[in-house]
């Protein structure tokens, strides 16, 4: 492939209401979220002839794709699948432009093939651990996501001395913008007084360093450049992509500070042509406030082990120097999983995010994570191709 | 840390009725199940024998076991009696009871970074939560679960 900076553009969103749980079946989320998107990009669902989900982790179902695609009335060329849990968002962006640039095919769905219900993001099932590295880590008790993050979040504290007040301010800035936003689940602002007085979850993580359990789900559509011209609404055009693997378990990683977004980010700028200093606010996949701080560091925001002081004095706040999840996020709009990052950066770079807009939003950076900070994408989003 | 099943777990599990075998799993940690790869490593647990992989194509510890060297992609191995002994590399306090109460809160999750190189992930335990650190030299010791089963755990290193 060679260089497509802002030759792809996503030019249709869709996003259902979120909630702590649904009414609606999984499934049903899904399809609301995706003809919403396929709606918003003005393109004929006949003319979409690529679809790509994400599979629900707590209950995978094979050939999701097409179940979607049999459910929305198409009949797609191209039909792909990524089980990245947290990177799945703005993996399927990725793999709809690659798709695209292969000729395989030339509009391309990214959505939620539903079946995950009332969701315990961390599976419930005991027992199952034959085949993976569960048996190092579940009968020790490391059996939930916080604990995994925690470990890396103290080892941070512990390099840079970075504080918990800090983690804290980065809970506040996501439930100031959630309360800004109309679709958002936690909607009272909060202090660092009150994060500092949650309860305890896994030391050094409080409640309110974790992301929130929700229902909801969002798409995006994904075209070339100059069909996207030809669409009623403004496109967002990908002027980069990044991804990293460096790890699969945080537990048995080396590095717990300098994480994979450090890669995936600097594959990005490299495709774009741009560095930090052109982005104007920053869409951070936050399942935790510690996720958000060593994604600044390593996006180069700020140097390595800065990143408590940078998000600080509202700093990543609206009105401040660079403007962090805009909707609030996994820690305070919803936990859907990622998809409502990008669908935020696209909403900004058309100026119609209403109370919570960033002015003059031009260049937008969305991240998508997993794997305990050891997998890692990146989507540079502008308002224009150039 | 092991929690018998105590009369709040029992009755929430009480209706809608639940097999016996599951009000039991909510109560228990999840334990290991061996497997090809990992059965000489919880055999060693057992007799009280901190066992590592060892490459005997480039001599690269790992930890968990696996079926390949990740340095030189070797499949032959041996198995190494550890010293026991290694640092606290990060930890976290549990605070928030996970995966129906199985573990009993507070307690201490820790990376240990073994004298031998690789990390381990256990629990630092025979010690105040609040002397636990980044650094704190710890020694091995062994829980028995059943016949089968024995958990590698730390303590501090006794002065």
């Amino acid at each position: 492939m060679g260089n497509i900076r802002g030759r792809y553009a996503i030019a249709g969103i869709g996003e259902t209401e979120v909630g702590r749980r649904s009414e609606k079946s999984g499934t049903a989320l899904g399809l609301q979220a995706a003809a919403a998107a396929i709606r918003d990009s003005g393109i004929d669902k006949n003319e979409i002839d690529g679809v790509i989900t994400h599979q629900p982790r707590n209950n995978p179902q094979a050939n999701c794709s097409a179940l979607l695609s049999e459910r929305l009335g198409i009949c797609p060329a191209y039909i792909n699948e990524t089980s990245l849990s947290g990177s799945a968002a703005v993996a399927m962006v990725i793999n709809a432009v690659a798709a695209i640039e292969a000729g395989l095919c030339t509009s391309v769905l990214c959505a939620s093939a539903g079946g995950g219900q009332a969701p315990s993001r961390e599976g419930r099932k005991h027992g199952v651990l034959a085949t993976g590295w569960e048996d190092f880590l579940y009968p020790f008790g490391a059996v939930a996501a916080p604990i995994d993050y925690a470990l890396a979040a103290r080892r941070h504290m512990y390099e840079y001395g970075t504080t918990s007040r800090q983690f804290g301010a980065i809970a506040v800035a996501c439930r100031r913008h959630a309360s800004l936003n109309p679709n958002a689940q936690m909607r009272t602002p909060i202090t660092i007084e009150d994060h500092q007085n949650s309860r305890m979850i896994a030391d050094p993580f409080r409640l309110l360093d974790c992301s929130l359990v929700s229902a909801g789900e969002g798409a995006v559509v994904v075209t070339g450049a100059e069909r996207a011209k030809d669409c009623p609404k403004p496109a967002a055009y990908v002027l980069g992509m990044g991804s990293s693997c460096r790890f699969g378990s945080a537990a048995y990683a080396k590095n717990l500070t300098t994480v994979a977004g450090k890669d995936a980010s600097a594959r990005a700028y490299r495709m774009a042509g741009l560095g930090p200093k052109d982005i104007d606010l920053a869409e951070l996949y936050d399942c935790f406030t510690y996720t958000v701080l060593v994604t600044l560091e390593d996006y180069g925001f700020c140097p390595k082990g800065e990143g408590g002081r940078f998000v600080e004095g509202g700093r990543i706040e609206l009105g401040g120097e660079l403007p962090v999840n805009t909707h609030g996020g996994l820690l305070s709009q919803a936990h859907v999983g990622g998809i409502l990052h990008v669908t935020e950066a696209v909403t900004q770079l058309r100026r119609e995010a209403g109370a919570r807009q960033v002015k003059d939003a031009e260049v937008a950076v969305v991240s998508g994570q997993c794997g305990q900070l050891g997998i890692h994408k990146t989507l540079l989003l502008a308002a224009g191709p150039n | 840390m092991v929690n018998a099943a105590s009369s709040a777990s029992i009755r929430r599990f009480f209706w809608p009725p639940a097999p016996i075998s599951l009000i039991m799993a909510k109560a228990m940690p999840p334990l290991p199940i061996p497997n090809p790869d990992t059965e000489s490593f919880w055999k060693g647990s057992a007799r009280g024998q901190l066992l590592l992989q060892r490459c005997t194509s480039c001599s690269a510890y790992r930890h968990p076991p696996s079926p390949l060297c990740q340095e030189c992609l070797s499949m032959d191995h041996e198995w190494v009696a550890a010293q026991g002994r290694g640092t606290v590399y990060s930890f976290v306090v549990v605070h928030q009871s996970l995966r129906g109460e199985a573990f009993h809160v507070p307690y201490v999750v820790a990376v240990i970074e073994l004298a031998e190189g690789p990390h381990m992930l256990s629990n630092v335990e025979g010690s105040p939560i609040e002397k636990v650190a980044i650094g704190m030299p710890v020694q091995v010791f062994f829980e028995r679960v059943n016949d089968e089963i024995s958990l590698p755990k730390f303590k501090p290193v006794e002065v």
